[in-house]
Parts: C-alpha cells; structure tokens; sequence
C-alpha cells in the first residue's frame, strides 16, 4: 500500500518536552564508542562553556525518531515499519544539546514520493526549548520497501 | 589544519548494534533478527544507518576539535552494511577531504564510508567552523 500522498505540508503539534538526562548522553556515547570528557565529565565540558555533558552530533536522533512516531505511527499514512530503511539523514546545528536540555519537536512531512516500487518520505524536525530557542533541524529521509512479489 | 580526515577503520559487531538500539531506542527488526530481515528482501541483520552515521560523526568532531564546531552534517544511506553475527562482525572505514573553505571560516568536508570495499554512504558532507 503506497503512502498517503496527502500528508505532504502536513505540521503536528509541538511534542511534549524530551529532558535529555546526563547519563542518556553518556549512555549514548558510550554505544557509539565516543569516549571524549566533554560527552562523560560534566567538569570537563564545563572547562570547555557548556552547562553540563555534551551530546555528540547525531544524539538529537533520540530525540527526533521518538517525536517522528507522531508521522510514521498514523494508521491512516500506510506505512509498514518492519519494511522501512533509512534514506538520508541531515542535521544542521544552532547549538549542541546538552544534559539538562528540554527539548521540543515540531514536526511536518516535507514529501511523499514513489519511485521502482519504493515508497520515499521525507521529514523535517525542528528541535528547540520549552522557550523557543532553537537547537537543531533534523531532516530524515524513510525509504519503504516494495513487498516481494512472489 | 590537516587536508582532511585520516582514514580510519571501525569495527561493528552484532554487540554493537544491540547496545546502540538500546541507548537510540531505534528496535527495528532488521538491526537484530536474520530471520525478519532477510524476509524483507536484506542479506541479513544490517547495522543502523544512524550508527554509520555517529561513528563518521566522531572522526568529524575530533577533527573539529569540539563538539560545537560542526554546523551541519548529512548523508544519503546508499548501501545496507551488513553485521555478520561473528566475533569480528564488519569494518566501516571513513575517511575525508577538504572541498572548500568559505569567506565566513566555514569548512566543508566531504566524506566516504565504505565497508568491503564498496561505498555505504554517499553524499556524505559535515560543515564544521574551526575553533
């Protein structure tokens, strides 16, 4: 079943805020094997002007894939997640995250598209605080597969 | 400054991806179970794109010399990186140039990833400011 093209331009309401925890950065960290002070040591990152532990570039994923449940998860856009790889993934950056962070996702399909029996969807996250300070972007690109034909 | 990033190899096993599921909270199938993800059409349980991605984003950042200098960073998944389910598991080596320097102090570096030879990432790009 292709994707509901009518979902394109498509924005959810803010999700409620993520409060990034210091030992979810250092648990995040120590699984890619980033073993920098700045992501464990809140004293080290401290040295370096950050309020607490740093989260490494691509953590706002947490974050993000959580939030983008609100798209992917609606039984009214088709999709089948065991058949789902990731296409692209881009992030530009206002600022790190840091521990202690409350982080708020706004949400919105930017396109729908099928292409040799694959279903395309792209997304856009904006992460910012509970105040509107703004974080970081996050667009991911979803590839679903086309089912095997038998 | 340095031309680039050094060409550096990582290691991916199955451990690997069970502990970074765990720490993203990213539990598809197809990053665990052979038998789900070979049903779908792959050659087996495959890492997560986004692990590919962070294990690129170390070498970027170490070469940024902070967390806080890279400005924005993309790349397109362009080949599944399949994790054997053996003690050695894979290798993912990354490496980088220097395609330009911008007026504003801005550097863009184009990355390649590949595993067996053959390409995972491509479109791989990380615009870092140097501190």
């Amino acid at each position: 079943m292709p994707l509901d093209p009518s979902f394109v331009g498509r924005s959810w309401p803010p999700t409620e805020p993520y409060v990034v925890g210091r030992e979810k950065i250092r648990e995040f960290a120590r699984a890619i094997g980033a073993d920098d002070a700045e992501y464990h040591d809140p004293e080290a990152a401290r040295a370096l002007g950050y309020p607490d532990v740093v989260a490494p570039p691509t953590f706002p994923t947490v974050v993000t894939m959580a939030a983008s449940r609100q798209i992917t998860s609606d039984p009214r856009l088709g999709m089948d997640y065991s058949r789902v790889v990731h296409g692209d993934q881009r992030f530009r950056y206002t600022r790190p995250v840091v521990a202690g962070d409350a982080l708020v996702c706004v949400n919105t399909v930017e396109d729908i598209t099928q292409r040799g029996g694959h279903d395309f969807i792209t997304t856009r996250t904006e992460v910012t605080t509970e105040a509107g300070e703004p974080v970081v972007t996050a667009w991911s690109k979803l590839v679903q597969r086309g089912e095997e034909r038998s | 400054m340095t031309d680039g990033l050094e060409p550096q190899t990582f290691r991916v096993t199955r451990a690997d991806l069970v502990r970074y599921a765990g720490a993203s909270g990213d539990f598809n199938v197809i990053h665990w179970s052979d038998r789900l993800a070979t049903k779908v059409g792959l050659p087996g349980v495959i890492a997560h794109g986004m692990y590919t991605m962070a294990l690129v984003g170390r070498a970027v950042t170490t070469w940024a010399g902070a967390g806080d200098g890279v400005v924005e960073f993309s790349v397109r998944f362009s080949r599944p990186v399949p994790v054997p389910d053996t003690d050695e598991g894979t290798e993912i080596e990354v490496a980088g140039v220097v395609k330009e320097v911008t007026d504003d102090g801005l550097t863009r570096l184009s990355i390649t990833a590949t595993c067996r030879g053959e390409k995972v990432l491509s479109l791989a790009t990380a615009t870092i400011r140097k501190r």
